[in-house]
């Protein structure tokens, strides 16, 4: 399986990373190369395999229905480049 | 350097105990270290001298009183993909610019509870992706160990390179580390050090800045097999707030390192075994066996048939996961932000400007093998061959072996920048042999065995049962008894 240009752009607007021309073209080598690279996988047989979807046997951990933290609005924007009574702002989202 | 640098961290507990020297006397060694070496290493992205030196105080007075901790007064790096509150976290990465976390990880609060001292950041790939510490946004950390008779800077490996290189170097005790493909046993293996990948859920991931969720591990990188024991028995523990953290109890792990290996089964596989394997590696495996042998354990050849697939599986697993938990950076919340004309611009844009070229690789491809009409092919597959690489180690494991012996990297440690022509896939044959303990969820040790022609440290790997670290002590130690340690020159 192999991708070309319109497909690196497309998987590129999917992740949301702007690439240019030039760059989509560097990447479609690349990851030509890694794709090339894993095609092996299918020659195994996984007949009746189950995949993966827990690396260690464990019932999945539950916490109390209850509240045990909050009010640190603060905190939680601290780090934001633009934020107004505790709103991170952004450009317009609809048009 | 000072010789107070050169104490490990048992020697360091004795000393500070006995009251030959003071915490601070320690840390400001440490800190005058780190400054006559870190712009020829560039080991640290930040370096928290007034932080360190309060520590150390606080240390000092609770060692006047006899109440010291586990680690109290030793000076530690913490690897930059651990949240530290109120300090530079930014996974080595342009995205994360200025972000300064208003909690601390668990791993890192467990050290500070033992009393450790911060000394600071240390650099690593971005985001954890990476065999090299080439991908840095704070550039290439330098390898303390050179050629013999050579000068060009080698790299420490990656991603944890700078954890590697800093406790190479003797500009910290004991370093946190991480790793999802390799991260802590490449780089220990390159730079003569002492690092283990612990079980996945026996270290909490929570507030680790997330790459592959289901295969990162936080470990310790340190100067002997002891070391380890000590670090990793402050760094484990059961976490509420990880749900994939383990219940299981963290034993004494220092306790084990001197129990004999008797009788103890050493699995050799054979798929382990590569195509054009170096010579030397193929030879410090071999003196390897030869060591465990002479300590009356039974080698045991073994067959661990899908071993081949684990790294192709690897590089679509975590490239997958990594598309997923890099998401969040969108430059509203935190971190870099590039303008733009509305949303999906300033998404874009943001991203493009703050990832770099090795993070974008893998998103893309990652994004690609999770999107409609390639999810089975690759995602779904990929994680068949997981459940079929864990078979083969559980099957091994039931017949009676207690711990596999294999060679940590297929190399010593390369120059900076030469691979940098070669296709990315070139790259990532240096996780060949560590990505198997991931994708299994198994405990990696990589304990120093020997050196190349060209003087470079060759490490050797043992993987274990889960949750059997101590194990994998027992029998580092034998290594580390038989092979000695392993300190770089200085030239810087």
């Amino acid at each position: 399986m192999s991708v070309d240009r319109e497909t690196v752009k497309r998987v590129a607007h999917l992740a949301r990373i702007r690439v240019s021309e030039e760059e989509a073209e560097a990447l479609r080598g690349e990851l030509n190369a890694i794709l090339g690279f894993v095609e092996q996988l299918n020659e195994v047989d996984v007949t009746g395999v189950e995949p993966m979807t827990s690396v260690l046997p464990m019932p999945m951990k539950k916490r109390e229905d209850r509240v045990t933290e909050g009010g640190k609005a603060d905190d939680i924007v601290a780090n934001a480049p633009l934020t107004e009574d505790h709103y991170f702002l952004v450009p317009k989202v609809v048009e | 350097m000072s010789e107070l640098t050169a104490l490990s961290i048992a020697e360091i507990r004795e000393g500070l105990r006995g009251r030959e020297f003071s915490a601070l006397e320690l840390t400001n060694a440490y800190l005058k270290a780190i400054d006559a070496a870190n712009a020829a290493l560039n080991a640290y992205i930040v370096v928290t001298a007034e932080k360190a030196l309060a520590m150390a105080l606080a240390s000092d007075v609770r060692l006047g009183r006899g109440e010291a901790r586990a680690l109290e007064g030793v000076p530690l790096g913490i690897k930059d993909l651990f949240c530290t509150r109120g300090v530079h976290t930014q996974a080595g990465s342009h995205i994360l610019d200025g972000f300064k976390p208003t909690y601390e990880s668990t791993v890192t609060q467990n050290l500070w509870d033992d009393g450790a001292v911060m000394l600071g950041k240390l650099n690593m790939d971005e985001f954890a992706m990476g065999s090299s510490n080439e991908t840095s946004y704070y550039g290439p950390v330098v390898n303390p160990w050179r050629k013999r008779g050579g000068n060009a800077d080698l790299v420490p490996g990656g991603s944890s390179g700078g954890s590697a290189a800093a406790v190479s170097a003797m500009l910290c005790a004991g370093a946190t580390a991480t790793d999802t493909g390799g991260s802590i046993r490449q780089p220990a293996a390159f730079t003569g050090t002492v690092g283990i990948k612990p079980t996945y859920g026996r270290c909490s991931r929570w507030g680790i800045v997330a790459f592959a969720s289901s295969l990162d591990q936080a470990g310790p990188i340190a100067r002997t097999v002891r070391d380890a024991a000590i670090l990793l028995r402050s760094m484990a523990s059961a976490d509420p707030k990880d749900t994939t953290s383990a219940d299981v109890p963290v034993p004494d792990y220092e306790a084990s390192i001197r129990e004999s290996v008797k009788g103890m089964k050493i699995g050799v596989p054979k798929e382990y075994r590569m195509d054009g394997m170096p010579a030397e590696i193929e030879a410090v495996w071999q003196k390897g066996i030869e060591w465990f042998r002479a300590a009356g354990a039974e080698i045991v050849d073994i067959s661990l048939k899908h071993t081949k697939y684990a790294l192709p599986a690897y590089y679509i697993v975590a490239p997958a996961e990594a598309s997923s938990n890099l998401a969040r950076y969108d430059g509203v919340r935190y971190g870099l932000r590039v303008e733009g004309d509305d949303i999906t611009d300033m998404y874009e844009k943001t991203r493009a400007a703050g990832f770099g070229r090795e993070v974008k690789r893998r998103v893309l491809i990652g994004t690609y093998v999770l999107s409609a009409g390639y999810y089975d092919a690759y995602y779904t597959r990929a994680q068949k061959v997981r459940t079929l690489i864990k078979r083969d180690f559980e099957e091994v494991f039931a017949a009676g072996v207690d711990a596999i012996l294999a060679p940590a990297t297929p190399t010593a440690a390369f120059g900076i920048a030469s691979m940098s022509m070669a296709s990315p896939v070139e790259m990532y044959l240096n996780d060949v042999f560590c990505v198997t303990a991931n994708m299994a969820g198994l405990p990696g040790i990589a304990v120093p065995a020997g050196v190349d022609s060209s003087g470079l440290p060759l490490g050797l790997q043992l993987i274990g049962r889960p949750f059997d670290e101590a194990t994998l002590f027992r029998a580092g130690q034998i290594i580390e008894d038989a092979a000695g340690r392993f300190t770089p020159q200085r030239w810087w």
